[in-house]
């Protein structure tokens, strides 16, 4: 633990192997399905449970401080997130959330704004400022008449 | 046949390489593009950059914006703000020319999809608190991942980097940096004009709070590894304020967050009897710090002080009173809210133990030291600044370069510029990566990086799983062998060093100059041991890379604390030896260098210059 991964629900796809920000989700080679290799390396990001196609993993507290019996799944579509909490007493929660505004992949990348003039390469400011700041002017300081250098 | 003479070997040439793909990266790699329209811009990433470094999770607020356009803020007021909360010392030039651009970098982030809380009759964001916004930022990673792959050139993943190149001309100048990739094994050796390094601060420097299988939960993630120090030292590049570590007040055990309870919710904390601690403190504050106790707002590391003091006088535990703020239903999803978005295991740790937050009130602690320079402290290289508004020597080259030429740093890497958070570290990629189009503009050049170089690296490299083929047959099975350590064994000494001698927990953060010069002495037994580790595979090869940097950060940590000869942030730590702030002395920056060529460490002071 904290991460497990339920036996009959692993289909051995990798994605939380790809995606688990500490390496510590492997395939097991005898088993071929996935597994936690490295317990105390884990801090419950939960990337690799958003990851999984086949809702095979879930994490159980860690032992060190929280006892059994709750959970907490979320689910992603594109534009929200759900979680649904199960508590010490059987109650259970559940919240929903905005995760983004736009479709996936629309983002502008910076090359397909115009070039810059060559000389705006020595100026302070940074790409599409100072529009992007919206007030009229990058702040800037009068430099003390002591500063030197 | 050993795993260094077997692996394959890859070269990339390119003209930026930006190491470690989270915040500061992905800002580096935008900028870079929109600046160097036809320049080879590569990021090289231990993890996958949809979820890599202290976002993984995602965030629940932006900590750092102005709001310049409804004249909430102006850079200035920032300024005042973090000089305040760094107890004076804080590079100034840093931090104003952070704070006049990050705006921009947020409005980006909302346009690209980020959902902001947005008050419906002002239009304005809402306010978590003066400098903080509320997000739903579940999905701020990838959100910003996506434009960082379509800006660079080629995202090389699962590369763990374990050193940076010098020129083989030039010690002072960087060629580039050398990783392994952890799936297949193979050796990359990037040979790069310009380098930026973003590779975050350190967990697990000091031993956490959390035990045994929950070791994980630290406040910053197990996988900093203070990648961005121990790279630039040994490169030989001037290090500042490595002793202003952070250690931070979190709800016990799931380390939730407390900065929207405070600063939104307005709850309030007090000890288990209920009362109100702080103002009873103040007198016993101002003896030790001066006018510093009085500051508005009062300074992270002193809030940390007072509750310290009262839990060590037996009147624990120090309660944060949820229960009289949740009076909706609304209140009460944006406190979880709070948590799933960025520290979920909070959310476990209420849901396993019962807690109702609308009923009882929750734990608070003080968490284990972290190094890092984004946050409410500022560890980190002694970068260059900003041509307009940086003071005499705090300007030598291009801004946010090292002080090896070619050698760039944002996010955590950069020391000096306290509380940038996710937007000022992304922001401070994007002027790091604009300075380095303009260092190649000027230096188009490539640098030398030398065969032989590259072939010792790659031994020494790959010598950890070199040595486990060679020795495991020595012993039957298991895990401990005399001819070598693994790399947890390590991490295991390296943190208990740092607790008990350093200032951990344990101690209370607590150290002395004797503590201190053992522990120095233990680091160095612990090099030596370095020297013989053992991996099993490419994932403790990673492991014993990290744990090399994180060796780096914990020595430069040491060596900074012992120089400076007071307290300066109690609550982050004490010296019990000069227990007090001594500002005549001591109001300036401690700063380090360590010579590769002769491996000494040098040690001494840099001036604090005020902006205004
Ligand atoms: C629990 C938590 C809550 C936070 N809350 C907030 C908040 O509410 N608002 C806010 O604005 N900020 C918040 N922060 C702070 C913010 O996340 C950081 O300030 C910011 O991410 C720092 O950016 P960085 O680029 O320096 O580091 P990171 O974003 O951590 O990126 C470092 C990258 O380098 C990679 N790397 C490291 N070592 C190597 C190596 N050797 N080789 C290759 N790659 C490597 C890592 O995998 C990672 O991708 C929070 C952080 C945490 C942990
Ligand atoms: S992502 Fe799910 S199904 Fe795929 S390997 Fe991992 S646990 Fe198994
Ligand atoms: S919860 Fe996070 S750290 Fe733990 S295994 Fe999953 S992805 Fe890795």
């Amino acid at each position: 633990m904290p991460t497990y991964v339920l036996t009959d629900k692993c289909k051995g796809c990798m994605e939380c192997v790809k995606i688990c920000p500490s390496d510590i989700m492997h395939i097991d080679p005898v088993q071929g399905r996935a597994y936690n290799i490295e317990p105390p390396m884990c801090w419950e990001c939960y990337c690799c449970v958003k990851a999984c196609p086949e809702a095979a993993i879930d994490i159980r507290g860690y032992a060190g401080f929280a006892p059994r019996g709750q959970s907490v799944v979320p689910t992603r579509t594109p534009d929200r997130g759900q979680w649904k909490i199960r508590v010490l007493n059987g109650d259970t929660k559940e919240l929903v959330f905005p995760i983004r505004t736009t479709p996936w992949g629309s983002i502008r990348a910076p090359q397909e704004a115009p070039a810059p003039p060559a000389e705006a390469l020595r100026s302070e400011l940074l790409s599409f400022e100072p529009e992007y700041l919206a007030v009229d002017a990058l702040p800037t300081l009068p430099r003390p008449a002591s500063a030197g250098g | 046949m050993g795993e260094s003479s077997s692996s394959a070997t890859h070269i990339v040439d390119c003209d930026i390489l930006i190491v470690g793909g989270g915040f500061a990266g992905c800002g580096a790699a935008y900028e870079a593009r929109y600046w160097g329209r036809d320049l080879k811009i590569v990021i090289v990433e231990k993890a996958a950059i949809e979820r890599s470094g202290a976002v993984a999770q995602g965030l629940s607020a932006i900590n750092c914006y102005m709001g310049m356009r409804w004249n909430e803020n102006q850079p200035e007021d920032f300024v005042r703000y973090v000089r305040n909360d760094l107890m004076g010392l804080s590079r100034e030039d840093l931090v104003y020319d952070m704070a006049r651009h990050v705006d921009s970098t947020v409005h980006m982030f909302e346009e690209w999809g980020l959902p902001i809380f947005t008050d419906p009759q002002t239009g304005r964001y809402v306010r978590e608190g003066r400098w903080q916004i509320m997000i739903h930022g579940e999905s701020y990673k990838p959100i910003v991942a996506e434009a960082a792959r379509k800006a660079a050139s080629e995202v090389y993943e699962r590369i763990v980097v374990t050193h940076l190149l010098p020129d083989a001309q030039d010690p002072k100048r960087v060629a580039g940096a050398v990783g392994v990739n952890v799936r297949d094994g193979s050796f990359y050796v990037f040979r790069a004009k310009a380098v930026i390094v973003a590779s975050a601060g350190a967990s697990h420097i000091y031993r956490p709070r959390s035990a045994g299988e929950g070791a994980g939960r630290t406040w910053y993630p197990p996988w900093a590894s203070g990648s961005a120090y121990g790279l630039l030292i040994q490169m030989g590049a001037e290090m500042t304020q490595m002793e202003n570590r952070l250690v931070v007040t979190r709800f016990k055990d799931g380390y939730g967050p407390v900065g929207a309870w405070f600063l939104m919710l307005k709850a309030v904390a007090t000890n288990a009897a209920g009362e109100h601690f702080e103002s009873a403190r103040l007198p016993e504050l101002r003896t030790r710090v001066g006018a510093y106790a009085d500051a508005k707002p009062m300074p992270t590391c002193l809030r940390n002080h007072l509750m310290l003091q009262e839990i060590l006088e037996g009147k624990g535990p120090i309660l944060l009173h949820t229960e009289r703020v949740l009076d909706t239903p609304e209140k009460e999803a944006i406190g979880w809210e709070d948590f799933l978005n960025m520290t979920i295991g909070q959310a476990v740790t209420w849901a396993s133990q019962g807690i109702e937050p609308t009923k009882v009130p929750s734990e608070l602690i003080l968490s284990e030291p972290y190094v890092m320079g984004s946050h409410a402290v500022c560890a980190g290289a002694w970068t260059s600044g900003p041509k307009d508004v940086a003071l005499g020597e705090y300007s030598w080259g291009y801004n946010r370069m090292t002080t090896i030429q070619g050698l760039f740093g944002a996010g955590d890497t950069v020391g000096g510029s306290a509380h940038k958070f996710s937007s000022g570290s992304y922001t401070e990629g994007r002027l790091a990566a604009k300075a380095a189009v303009a260092f190649l503009t000027d230096h188009p050049g490539a640098p030398t990086v030398s065969e032989t170089a590259i072939a010792q690296l790659r031994t020494t490299v790959y010598a950890p799983m070199d040595r486990y083929d060679a020795k495991k047959g020595n012993v039957t099975t298991g895990t401990v062998s005399p001819d070598y350590l693994f790399p947890d064994q390590g991490l295991h000494r390296l943190e208990k060093i740092m607790d008990e001698y350093a200032g951990g927990v344990s101690a209370n953060y607590i150290t002395n100059e004797h503590l201190l010069t053992r522990a120095l002495e233990h680091l160095r037994r612990l090099r030596v041991d370095l020297g013989s580790m053992a991996a099993k595979d490419l994932h403790q090869l990673q492991r014993v890379w990290e744990l090399d940097h994180r060796l780096w950060t914990a020595e430069a940590v040491v060596r900074h604390t012992l120089f400076r000869k007071e307290t300066r942030w109690p609550g982050y730590y004490y010296r019990a030896d000069y227990p007090r702030v001594d500002d005549e002395n001591w109001h300036c920056f401690v700063n380090s260098v360590y010579e590769p060529a002769s491996g000494e460490w040098k040690l001494f002071t840099r001036p604090y210059r005020a902006l205004f």
